[in-house]
């Protein structure tokens, strides 16, 4: 049949090599009968060249120059055929471009013919195979053709509704690198997907993955590691060396059966996508793709040519130009129909919001565009509100009431709460409502609350460091954010002295329950639930070793924290009065019990004054059934402990206690369904600095 | 080195030996002969490997290309798989699609 197609023979020959004017579209390269289609586009080259290698050698096989008539507008589009001639298969071929135009860098162009270039549409890239091996110095990133025959098997996306998510941020290669994770291949997509059992018995229905697009791990000015990776080389391609089958080029069949292994066990699969910047760098980085192939278009330039550094690592991809937008939609649709990811995580989502001359805009069109593509309509798209200058926009980041916002105003929160800071009381209520104060219509399913992330301090070291040491990172501890709102519990790191130790317990139990009771979406850090530490470093992007991966063993010593966790996650999730979508009444309607109310030493009667250090809330909500679903939440954050007026259940409950951070293990967190019920149902004890966590229930009424 | 595919068809099973190296300019004949094993109706398929000195990916995806092609159901057998290969056809999923056995005379004892 393929044989009887008219466009599938040559017409011209250049360089010996059979060839026919391409289509533009689609960009990037094409498998199309008898050959591949190639296509890339500059609106400022003046010539362009197809260079193809054969994989494993250094020097190119052939360059194609593209004959005038091959270009479409800025579209340089060629079929080539005869692979077989050539010796080249699917397989073997690796490609890239040669641009040519002016090198003006006052005007913005930046041309090296010299340079061979990275399709920024490659779905596939060589040479990085393998973590941490040097890298080709001609042409090191390699793009190449992947073929699209996975067996999806009838996948679907779970669709978990947003008020409805835990999500669970972790790394690739941390999350199973560590000899102690026991899996057959660690460090990969593959060694994750052994670790499926694992987040389903934690209770986590979403993984929020740290970036997975091609990025260069060697890419770290001071001889250590990138190795968070938010630095993207190819933004279509999968990184090739967290596959396990990378070597045979097969990383785009094993991410996507991780995508589908995971969705068969009911977890969404959110990636955390860079688009503020390329891997390029200024000035001095080097020539990989977008740089040589249009300076212009790409990147955002002062009135003389220099690179604006709105995301702090010396470029800002000129997101809201048109060319750009579509380049970004076009990269995220790929992932959402080719891979069927769930969603998406921008990395300093602000900068997607300026204008190509930095200007912050009141309606960005790229934030418009993905807020209304119907490819994405059905993906999480939230965003990390702020960027490196300075803009800070949680609460006010054009939303379009479909983004979701990282909120740094509940992790601080949450955060000054705990460490006891004073007139944070109030601020915290806000915060476990879903931030509605700040979110408005959007309500609580527009904030991913958090307290901790990969950037920044793990839970264990929050409660365990009052200042980042990020020494081991090479810049005089420079380096980090040192607003932590952490506090040491009384002794700057690692001690045996246990008073010091069971508060430091207890801290992390605190800030895992406000968060896992509070309205919004949570989110948990990979390894806080393991009591995982970067022995006080707050920004381990650049290592690669024991000290950013999980250690697994520390589930034997941690084991009642991952018990404490698991079961809250599990009590999240049989409680609709804690999982929201619409901010909560705190009035009654009908003669209901309100939605939210506020509480203190007496019920009904909350402390708002600056000095207070402690609030209670109780959360109703009407149960499919009719009756309430009702959750009440204390947090003390005095020295001291105190006797709680409750307020009384619903009609025909009765309260039990679901956790208490003050209680010894496993009395911290029973298993949800199983609560004790509380002896006096008028009143109870709340310790020093802990926070506890009731729950109505039926029950006959006390004898 | 080329490769070299013998195909016998027997009662629904087609059994094709296979040698040499299949990569992704040899794989198109194979896809071939898996596409005439459809065409005289196997309901399984059985891939001898062991004699291969080499196979990639695109032997991998020709096992994919098969599950396409045969009727729902039918079986895929891989015999004498290589570890590496195996692992592969393991990371990707595809062993979900695909029977591996290490040998011949065990395929046989099981037929």
């Amino acid at each position: 049949m393929l044989e009887i197609r008219v466009d599938a023979y040559p017409t011209h020959r250049i360089g010996g090599v059979p060839v026919r004017a391409g289509r533009p579209l689609p960009f990037g390269a094409t498998p199309v009968p008898g050959g591949v289609n190639f296509s890339v586009y500059s609106n400022n080259a003046t010539a362009m060249t197809l260079v193809l290698f054969r994989r494993g050698e250094a020097a190119p096989l052939v360059e194609l120059p593209f004959p005038p008539s091959f270009r479409r507008g800025g579209v340089y589009a060629m079929t080539v055929f005869g692979l077989d001639e050539l010796g080249l298969d699917i397989e073997t071929l690796e490609y890239g471009y040669r641009a040519d135009g002016p090198f003006r860098p006052q005007d913005g162009h930046r041309f090296d013919p010299g340079k061979i270039l990275l399709d920024p549409y490659a779905k596939l890239v060589g040479g990085r195979e393998v973590w941490g091996a040097p890298r080709d110095g001609v042409y090191p990133y390699r793009g190449r053709i992947a073929l699209d025959d996975f067996d999806w098997e009838d996948d679907r996306p779970p669709g978990i509704p947003p008020e409805d998510l835990v999500i669970y941020e972790l790394h690739v290669r941390g999350f199973t690198r560590h000899p102690s994770s026991g899996v057959r291949s660690p460090g990969t997509f593959a060694g994750l997907v052994e670790k499926l059992p694992y987040l389903v018995d934690l209770g986590v229905n979403c993984v929020e993955l740290m970036p997975v697009f091609e990025f260069d791990e060697l890419d770290n000015p001071r001889g250590l590691h990138n190795y968070w990776g938010y630095n993207t080389v190819g933004f279509f391609a999968p990184k090739a060396s967290y596959a396990a089958s990378g070597p045979y080029g097969m990383q785009v069949d094993e991410m996507k059966n991780l995508v589908k292994q995971f969705h068969r066990a009911g977890i969404e699969v959110v990636l955390d996508v860079v688009f503020n910047h390329t891997a390029e760098g200024d000035e001095r980085g080097p020539s990989i793709s977008f740089r040589g192939l249009d300076n212009r278009t790409y990147y955002m330039l002062t009135p003389d040519g220099h690179y604006y550094n709105f995301s702090g690592t010396g470029n800002t991809l000129n997101c809201n130009h048109p060319v750009v937008r579509e380049f970004v939609l076009d990269c995220l649709r790929h992932w959402a129909a080719e891979y069927h990811v769930d969603g998406f995580r921008f990395d300093l989502a602000a900068v997607l919001g300026r204008a190509p001359d930095g200007t912050v805009l009141a309606n960005p069109p790229l934030l418009e565009s993905l807020a209304h593509d119907p490819v994405l309509r059905d993906c999480k798209l939230i965003a990390e509100a702020w960027d490196a200058a300075g803009l800070y926009q949680v609460g006010s980041f054009p939303s379009y009431c479909r983004w979701s916002e990282w909120n740094g105003r509940y992790r601080d929160a949450v955060r000054r709460f705990i460490k006891g800071d004073l007139g944070t009381v109030g601020e915290l209520a806000a915060r476990m409502t879903g931030s509605t104060d700040i979110y408005g219509p959007r309500g609580p399913v527009a904030s991913v609350n958090f307290v901790t992330s990969h950037d920044g301090f793990t839970l264990r070291d929050l409660v365990s460091y009052n200042r980042k040491h990020n020494e081991l990172n090479g810049e005089d501890n420079r380096d980090g954010d040192s607003a932590n709102h952490s506090w040491n519990c009384g002794h700057e790191g690692p001690t045996d002295d246990p008073e010091v130790l069971a508060l430091r317990t207890r801290q992390v139990r605190n800030a895992l329950l406000i968060l896992l009771t509070s309205h919004g979406i949570p989110m948990l850090l990979a390894g806080d639930e393991l009591g995982r530490t970067q022995q006080g470093n707050n920004n381990a992007y650049c290592h690669d070793g024991p000290l950013s991966w999980i250690d697994w063993d520390l589930a034997r010593e941690h084991r009642d924290l991952h018990r404490f966790v698991r079961n809250v996650i599990a009590f999240r999730r049989t409680h609709p009065a804690l999982r929201r979508r619409e901010g909560a009444l705190g009035h009654s309607v009908d003669g209901r019990l309100p939605e939210v109310s506020w509480h203190g030493v007496h019920a009904w009667t909350p402390d708002w004054s600056p000095h207070s250090r402690l609030i209670a809330v109780m959360f109703s909500a009407v149960r499919d059934d009719g009756g309430y679903d009702c959750v009440y939440v204390a947090a003390n954050s005095h020295w001291e402990g105190h006797v709680l007026e409750l307020p009384a259940p619903p009609e025909g409950t009765v309260w039990h206690l679901f956790a208490d951070t003050a209680a010894a293990p496993p009395h911290d967190a029973h298993e949800p369904g199983r609560e004790p019920r509380l002896a006096d149902q008028a009143r109870v004890l709340i310790g020093p600095r802990a926070t506890l966590v009731l729950v109505a229930r039926e029950g006959p009424p006390q004898e | 080195m080329t490769l070299d595919a013998k195909m016998h068809i027997d009662e629904g099973t087609a059994t094709i030996r296979l040698s040499g190296e299949l990569d992704g300019r040899s794989a198109p004949r194979l896809n071939l002969l898996i596409s005439d094993a459809v065409a005289a109706q196997a309901r399984r398929l059985v891939l001898l490997v062991s004699d291969l000195t080499y196979m990639s990916s695109a032997g991998i995806r020709c096992l994919l290309f098969a599950h396409q092609k045969l009727p729902r159901g039918a079986q895929i057998v891989l015999v004498g798989t290589r570890p590496e290969v195996a692992e592969t056809i393991r990371m990707t999923g595809l062993d979900r699609t695909v029977v591996m056995q290490e040998s011949a005379e065990r395929q046989a004892a099981e037929a």
